[in-house]
């Protein structure tokens, strides 16, 4: 009985403190930051070509809404369920941004 | 989530701290820079008068340079008009000029106001690209700890009424609670803006991937401005401005003129540049007239779109020029929430910490020794800066910059006390120290110049008397806090860990 529980404690520390659970975080913060930058870089970029108006607008228009789109993305990163799954959400939109722009680029 | 906000808030709460501070004292910078320069005596707020004052000492000093730049006199601070240019060897110059006379005026130097301004986004001893990097950074630290901690917080609407007045960490808990949620439109709001008003800089992919290079088209649409224009290298003399500011104002009917660049002055292709003054609308204006040297009237200039006025609005809420009297207070003690949000996050940081059973690290002491060297130390400092102000002599060179060195050296002292004691005593020592640097304030005002406080009442200067009630204001309420952290020691109730005698 006794020693399970100690097992459970040990094990409850590890996923709370040890290196693993430090490696997590050293991710998510990473990702958060520069992963975080980068998307809402791309998605400015992107929307200074897609939306519907005057370029001057667009660029202001999408440039005033970045810092709320990193913010979303830096929730996001520490709202997902898993490290991984934080960057691979991170990717998929960044590829998805990727693609739009390579859409709008030759249109 | 609340990891996030914990920890989002925590590493950076010192700087977010000082950014606080420094901008809310901005709220009141013209009124700073009057009261540190107290040789200017009350001119009538006129612009057109100025503007003639300012071309009088440019001609006579600036005739070498390119590119003029003249900052009017604004309602709230009717004496101050700045000239700023650069010479042949490129190096710049920035005077302050009698609006009476039309030389140098004779004044002692200071920074005044700007300087608190300038603190809470250029920082000092840094290069302001360096500091305002940082700046940004923390803003959007603030603006994700406003994020998680607004999802963090389940029970929001029910904490909103709750205060736990001398629980320990329950009381500093609902303390932070309240005055980050009461007040959060506003700190959300300035925020935000305040990432904003240096947008280009922090994200500046969306200007380059639409424009490349070649951004100049970009910006002069954005801030309303006309294409540069080369030098003929005909000389002409150029109109009087005075007459140029008064077409312009009276053009917009009453707003008045706030700030004139004259390009290639003493040429035939000199273009003058006259700018609408801030505050008259929440929007930053970006409103001018361009007239030639001769002041023909060429074009009105303004950004265009309403992507720009967004910008200009947001820009104008962070400022909060527009706000009248009544409003700006309000922001003032907005201001002061937001300072006190940061600081009983930081002290409910150590008391959270210190209720936990790990042994205190050395973590924990930094946080300690820094919650008190920023949270007391900074309106020490603050307070020394006006001492140094009234102290130093008149004729000391680099006066502006020592008074500054002043402020940092006693913020370096407090830190230095704060390493001696972080507990409860290192408190309050800092705490008195701060209470009777601001009594001082008024007292060596009365003792250095005409203007104290007994002087200001009986002619009716009420900016100065104000000013002088404010600083004893600040000083009792930092009596009240050290009374206030004596006699929970002496209740005799639970003191946290860190606050008690320094164990380290």
């Amino acid at each position: 009985m006794t020693i399970v529980r100690i097992r459970n404690t040990i094990s409850r520390v590890k996923r709370n403190h040890g290196t693993e659970y430090r490696l997590a975080v050293a991710s998510r913060v990473v990702a958060a930051i520069v992963g975080g930058y980068a998307l809402s870089a791309l998605a400015t970029m992107f929307l200074s070509a897609a939306l519907p108006m005057a370029v001057v607008s667009a660029v202001l228009a999408a440039t005033l809404l970045s810092f709320l789109m990193y913010a979303a993305a830096v929730v996001w990163v520490f709202a997902a369920a898993t490290a991984g799954r934080a960057w691979l959400g991170l990717l998929i939109c960044a590829v998805a941004l990727v693609f739009g722009l390579l859409a709008f680029k030759t249109s | 989530m609340a990891w996030l906000h914990t920890w989002s808030g925590l590493l950076l709460g010192w700087l977010l701290f000082t950014i606080f501070l420094a901008g809310t004292a901005s709220y009141f910078r013209e009124e700073i820079s009057r009261y540190m320069r107290p040789e200017l005596a009350a001119v009538a707020f006129d612009p057109v008068r100025a503007a003639d004052a300012a071309q009088r000492y440019l001609t006579r000093h600036a005739s070498a340079a390119t590119r003029w730049s003249v900052t009017l006199p604004s309602a709230r601070n009717p004496d101050e008009l700045s000239v700023f240019w650069r010479d042949a060897e490129r190096r710049s110059h920035s005077h302050l000029v009698d609006v009476r006379t039309g030389e140098r005026a004779l004044v002692r130097d200071t920074r005044g106001g700007d300087f608190f301004y300038r603190l809470h986004f250029d920082l000092h001893y840094v290069s302001a690209r360096t500091a305002r990097w940082i700046v940004g950074f923390a803003a959007m630290m603030m603006l994700v700890a406003i994020v998680s901690g607004v999802i963090t917080h389940k029970r929001i609407f029910r904490d909103f009424f709750t205060f736990r007045a001398g629980k320990g960490q329950r009381a500093w808990l609902d303390a932070h609670n309240v005055l980050a949620v009461l007040p959060l439109p506003y700190h959300a709001l300035i925020t935000y803006t305040g990432l904003v008003t240096l947008m280009f800089m922090y994200m500046p992919w969306g200007v380059s991937s639409q424009y490349g290079e070649k951004t100049t088209p970009f910006f002069d649409t954005v801030f309303g401005q006309s294409a540069a224009l080369e030098p003929s290298g005909d000389t002409a003399n150029l109109a009087p401005l005075g007459g140029m500011v008064n077409r312009a104002q009276r053009h917009w009917q009453g707003a008045h003129a706030g700030f004139i660049s004259v390009s290639n002055p003493g040429d035939r292709a000199a273009r003058v540049d006259v700018r609408r003054g801030q505050g008259c609308d929440v929007a930053v204006s970006t409103a001018g007239i361009e007239f030639d040297h001769r002041g023909v009237w060429l074009r009105e200039l303004d950004s265009s779109g309403g992507a720009a006025r967004v910008r200009e609005v947001l820009y104008g809420l962070h400022l909060g020029r527009f706000a009248p009297p009544v409003l700006r207070a309000l922001l003032f003690v907005l201001g002061l929430a937001g300072t006190a949000m940061v600081a009983t996050g930081l002290v409910l940081w150590g008391v959270k910490r210190s209720r936990s059973r790990e042994r205190a690290g050395a973590g924990d002491r930094v946080v300690a020794v820094l919650n008190v060297a920023v949270v007391a130390g900074l309106p020490l400092a603050m307070a020394a800066l006006f001492w140094a102000n009234r102290l130093l002599p008149i004729e000391m060179n680099d006066r502006a910059e020592w008074e500054i060195h002043a402020f940092f050296v006693v913020w370096a002292g407090a830190l230095v006390m704060a390493l001696v004691r972080c507990d409860q005593y290192g408190w309050r020592r800092l705490l008195g120290a701060a209470a009777i640097a601001f009594a001082g304030v008024p007292l060596i005002n009365a003792l250095t110049t005409e203007r104290g406080l007994i002087h200001s009442l009986v002619s009716g200067d009420w900016l100065f008397a104000a000013f002088d009630f404010a600083m004893l204001t600040i000083a009792v309420v930092f009596t009240a806090a050290v009374w206030l952290l004596g006699s929970r020691q002496n209740a005799g109730r639970e003191v946290p860990r860190v606050l008690r005698k320094a164990e380290v």
